[in-house]
Formats: C-alpha cells, structure tokens, sequence
C-alpha cells in the first residue's frame, strides 16, 4: 500500500518536561551507584497501575460481612488477616481495621501528608493528598462529609483517624440491609474505595 | 474543597493513578530505595510531610508528585548519597539530550553532544 499521506519532516526536538528531567537525572545517579535498577522500577510502577487497588480492600470487607471468624481477626489482628489474604504492605506498616456500627462512622485521614493503606486501597485519590481534605477532616469531620454527599444520622458519632507511616487504617463499612447471605464476589460491588475511606457508606444493593 | 470539588473528585473511581510518566518514576524510586533500606518509610513520610506542608504547596494538591520529587531529592542529598550538582549536571544533559534526540525516537543520555566534555 502506497504512504501518500505527507509525513512531517520537520525535525522538532524532544522536549523533556522539566520534572521528568529531573527524574531522570536521578534514576541515572542511582542507577550508577547500584542502589536501583531500571526493571524493578518498571516492575513496581506496572504493580501499582495495575495490580493495586481498591478492589483488594473491597474483598477484604466482603470476607469480613460474610465470614464473622474472619472479621473477628480482623478487628484483632488486621496486619495478619488481609496478608492472609494475599495483600502485604511493602513498607512493613501495621494495618488496623476501623469497624463503622450505628453509633460510630468511621473517618481515616493523613494530617502530615498522604499515608494510606496502599495494600488494600493502592495509591490515594488527589483529594486525599490535597491540602483541604487534610486540614478539614479533623477540624469538621461531617461539613466534609457533606461535601461528599454524605449526611450521617445526627446520633451516629464521627471519628477520625489520623494515619501515620507506622499504622494505615481501612473502614469497614457496614453491609447493607438486604444483603445477608450474598456471595462475596456480589458483596464486594457494594464497596467503594470511598467507603474504605470513610466519605462514603457502602452502596445499597439496588444501586450496584 | 468546594462541593462541586469534592463531588466531582468523590465520583471519579477509576482515574489514573499518575497523571503523567515521570510521576510514576518518582514513586517507584522511592518505593524502591525503601524496600533496599536506603531510608525507613518514618523517614521517608518525615521528609514527604515537610515539603506537602511547605506554605508555598498547592492547595488542590496538585503540585504533589513535584513536592515528592523535592522530598527525594533532599533526603539523598541529605544523607551524602547525591551530590546536588550531580543532579542539577545531569538535567541539564538530559536536557541537552532530549533536544539532540529527533522526534518519534526514544530519548538517551547519550545522545547528549556535550557528553564527553561534561563527562556527566
């Protein structure tokens, strides 16, 4: 097949954006000096694009609805129960598990920059890391929520949890009403990362 | 946060988790320098803090991966592991490089015409 469509010709340079040069020049030192390579970079970025997310935290909330043994380690022990299923922190964090009930919705924050049960969850969305939502949580917890979209019963209790690089929390929402007996595979469209987050509830059955 | 903010920001369940390239490279050696014991993560989240405090950081948070490239940059500077013109030297070849490089071909450090007088 002929190419008769014209070709641009002009020899433009590559422009590198001013951060990404910066990068580099990093990765080159390092790399230089042994204290990283080029495929375990590859290998860490293609994990956390792909393979990290919050459907991770999600099947740990559903194992936790639909199997009470499982829960009750998890409100005990939650470094040890959502590594048994497969979903280790790199950093070596301890992980707690915040259960939300009638009286209490739980909040999870990071005040000092952006830790966060990557584990489960993968990276923050941005509003986690903005400045806002860092100040705002603590300070007035449900005018946050309310932004969110979610208006909690004037009973229900807020409290929030401030991460730290050592210890990373994940809410438990609760499960819906009308959901008892579900699978977990049907459970865990019920929950968002949100819920996990705390700015949101689990989904209503008929909403998923 | 305005509402408008947060709900848009609240609805988004699938957005990229980087926005471009270089953010992601940013991660993973930091990600990765932990994981060798260069630095704790206590570390690490200290020197991240310090900067996404900064007074003079975004307020949409958008400016959060430059603020943790800064962070990086510090704590190798710090601990005697970079040297600050090695990094600023080598930019400016990855610059030069990138400039050197025609369009559509993969941009190398050697493609930098200086390299041999700069030796960077």
């Amino acid at each position: 097949m002929a190419h008769d469509h014209d070709h641009d010709h002009h020899h433009h340079d590559n422009d590198l954006d001013p951060m990404a040069a910066r990068v580099r020049a990093l990765e080159t030192i390092l790399t230089r000096k042994g204290l990283v390579d080029t495929a375990a970079i590859d290998t860490i970025v293609e994990t956390y694009e792909t393979k990290v997310g919050p459907r991770n935290g999600a099947h740990v909330v559903a194992k936790a609805w639909s199997d009470p043994s499982f829960a009750d380690w998890l409100r005990r022990d939650a470094t040890a129960a959502i590594a048994s299923l497969g979903y280790a922190g790199r950093q070596g964090e301890h992980m707690q598990a915040v259960f939300n009930t009638a009286e209490t919705h739980n909040l999870v924050v990071c005040t000092l920059c952006s830790c966060y049960p990557w584990s489960v969850l993968g990276l923050p969305p941005v509003w986690y890391k903005a400045p806002p939502y860092r100040s705002r949580a603590v300070l007035d917890p449900r005018g946050v929520l309310a932004e969110f979209g979610l208006i909690l019963p004037e009973g229900q209790k807020v409290r929030v949890w401030d991460s730290t690089a050592e210890l990373r929390y994940l809410v438990i929402p609760m499960q819906p009403d009308g959901t008892e007996g579900w699978s977990e595979d049907r459970l865990t469209e019920l929950v968002s990362r949100d819920s996990m987050i705390g700015t949101a509830v689990a989904l209503a059955p008929e909403a998923a | 946060m305005s509402r408008s903010e947060a709900a848009a920001l609240a609805g988004t369940r699938d957005e990229a988790v980087f926005s471009e390239p270089w953010q992601a490279e940013a991660f993973a050696l930091v990600v990765a320098l932990n994981e060798r014991g260069v630095f704790s993560w206590t570390e690490w989240a200290d020197a991240l803090s310090a900067q996404v405090r900064h007074p003079d950081a975004a307020a949409d948070g958008s400016d959060y991966y430059d603020r943790w490239l800064a962070a990086l940059e510090g704590l190798l500077v710090h601990k005697g592991l970079v040297a600050q013109a090695d990094v600023e030297a080598l930019t400016a070849a990855w610059h030069r490089a990138a400039h050197a490089t025609p369009h559509g071909q993969p941009i190398l450090l050697e493609n930098d015409p200086m390299q041999a007088e700069t030796g960077v």
